[in-house]
């Protein structure tokens, strides 16, 4: 299997909700999109320029509600209402993009298919079909879930569904690989081993990954960079309040001095004073 | 009966041995022992029963064969007329003479033919309109109104138009039979449709699929189980809406039976074709359900 790595550009990227008077969730304005007559807009991101290298690993970070997975929906090309230029290797993203995997917040597994099979659905279309059993079996084997290949979803706990949609993202051999809050519903130990379980997969297949998430320690554990995304005074979207190079090669020891300055940087810029934390 | 009893006991307590959650406890305990716990513990073995096949079975006979009992002492005893209920003897040998006279089987074979075809055309239609409307918002505010204002008239005031425009045909009959079927399947379909999860719709297209693809690997099995009790119930509507349309104008069918029967005074006759068509009834259900984890297998 060929490892790729994309460069993603992104450049003076704005978006802004249709927002339906009496509703303020995310969800709600999607679909009333259409129905612009009564609403009001609402501006979440506005002019995010930021070029992620090749194989490069970012964090996104910042507080619920500021457009972190909009950001990441953009580049999947499941949010197309932005303005701006999007470019993924020097190519502009135009709908969804067979480049990108993305992995939700929840596993999203369907409940029909055993994990297997969901994994499978992650395959690039028309793949060969012995090869892919085979390609399943290696992801499967990986994050730990070749046991469990023939359960289905209900059957297993929410550690391995998540792993299961990682390995699903994975077999897309994607250049991007857009992970969207992929550990903040699991608990702590299980946070940790999927942490390594990331690294470990970036480290053996380097490819391009932006991670949002609200954690600063999972931030700085993983990242080569952090995006923190914040208001700007006078401005009503997020945009890149801080872009913080994270030293050190990973695994990095969590109780380094160094890190622990700029995870109370990161925190302050979050809106968490220090002397509270 | 004793005999019955006491296999449908033995029976569970092998069967659930072989269970996953009660497989450690039996294999633990000596048989002696679980007879034991089974005759101090009536419940545990009044639940046991209902898992074997032999058990479900006598469990489910038990209401017809009381049924059956009640009626043959009711109409035996002299309690009521035999005019107004006639033995289950008499309305066996009714069913004989009908067919010895070969109007059974013709009835019966209309009256199935009735319901097959306008329940096939009537789903057909469901579906398609259903999935048309549950899958598009601009074909819902286009069809939605009409259908809701069409579904709310009473089928039955349909029949003076239909005799009207098609005749005392099959035409009519079927038509009657198709609106019937239709409703049922149409509304469990769009509502289905309009329900599958975002998210998971979502994740479909973020791996790619769209259109056919999309619909086959992700809306249709989420929607598979609705469709199913959908077309159950519109099966039902369909013999529903058979007997009425026989009742209002044929010469044939268990419908015409019943009122035939009733015009003659020939109460054997009449339960014959209640008898008839609950057993048909039942029976198409079934088929249904049997096609239900077919396609589950297959698609979901």
């Amino acid at each position: 299997m060929k490892n790729t790595a994309f460069e993603v550009q992104f450049e003076g990227v704005g978006r802004t909700f249709a927002v339906p008077r009496n509703s303020r969730t995310s969800r709600a304005a999607n679909t009333a999109l259409g129905n612009a007559a009564n609403a009001e807009p609402r501006e979440v991101l506005s002019d995010i320029t930021i070029t992620v290298a090749p194989g490069e690993l970012v964090a996104i970070l910042g507080t619920s509600g500021c457009g972190k997975s909009t950001l990441l929906r953009i580049a999947a090309g499941l949010d197309t209402g932005y303005v701006g230029d999007v470019s993924i290797d020097g190519t502009p993203v135009f709908g969804i993009d067979a480049r990108c995997a993305f992995a939700f917040q929840e596993p999203r597994l369907l409940p029909w298919r055993t994990m297997e099979k969901n994994v499978a659905l992650g395959l690039p279309r028309g793949f060969d079909k012995v090869a892919g059993a085979q390609r399943v079996a290696e992801l499967l084997a990986l994050v730990g879930l070749s046991a469990s290949a023939h359960l289905r979803p209900r059957e297993v706990s929410g550690g391995m569904a998540q792993r299961a949609s990682l390995a699903r993202a994975l077999a897309r051999n994607p250049g991007v690989l857009l992970l969207d809050e992929p550990f903040g519903a699991l608990d702590a130990l299980t946070r940790i081993k999927m942490q390594d379980l990331l690294l470990e997969i970036h480290a053996a297949a380097p490819t391009t990954i932006l991670l949002v998430t609200h954690d600063v320690d999972e931030a700085l554990q993983l990242a080569d960079r952090v995006v923190l995304l914040g208001r700007m005074p006078g401005q009503p979207g997020s945009t890149i309040t801080e872009l913080v190079t994270v030293p050190g090669n990973r695994p990095r020891d969590r109780g380094n001095a160094e890190l622990a300055e700029i995870r109370a940087h990161l925190l302050e810029g979050l809106g968490i004073d220090r002397h509270v934390h | 009966m004793s005999t019955t009893t006491d296999s449908a006991l033995a029976a569970p307590a092998r069967s659930n041995g072989s269970a996953p959650s009660g497989s450690v406890r039996s294999a633990r305990n000596t048989a002696p022992a679980v007879k034991t716990r089974n005759a101090r513990n009536p419940r545990s073995s009044r639940t046991r029963i209902s898992r074997t096949r032999g058990g479900r079975l006598l469990i489910s006979s038990i209401l017809p064969l009381a049924i059956l009992l009640v009626w043959q002492i009711a109409s035996t005893s002299g309690l009521v007329s035999v005019a107004q209920l006639p033995s289950p003897e008499m309305v066996y040998l009714a069913g004989v003479d009908l067919i010895q006279r070969g109007l059974l089987g013709p009835f019966i074979g209309i009256s199935l033919q009735r319901v097959l075809i306008g329940f096939t055309i009537g789903a057909a239609l469901g579906l398609v309109f259903g999935a048309i409307v549950g899958l598009a918002k601009v074909w819902e505010q286009f069809f939605g109104s009409t259908f809701g204002a069409i579904r709310a008239v009473p089928s039955l005031a349909w029949v003076p138009l239909l005799l009207l425009w098609l005749k005392i045909g099959e035409e009519s009959k079927l038509t009657l039979i198709a609106i019937g079927a239709f409703f049922p399947v149409y509304t469990t379909v769009a509502a289905a449709l309009r329900h599958v999860d975002r998210q998971l719709v979502e994740a479909g297209r973020a791996f790619g699929l769209s259109g056919v693809a999309l619909f086959r690997t992700i809306q249709l099995p989420a929607v598979l189980p609705a469709v199913i009790s959908g077309l159950r119930l519109a099966l039902a509507q369909a013999w529903l809406f058979l007997v009425a349309a026989e009742l209002l104008a044929s010469s044939a069918g268990l419908g015409f039976l019943l009122l035939d029967s009733q015009n003659n005074g020939r109460t054997d006759r009449v339960i014959l074709a209640i008898i008839l068509l609950a057993i048909f009834g039942k029976t198409t259900d079934a088929l249904l359900s049997l096609f239900e984890k077919w396609a589950v297998r297959r698609w979901a």
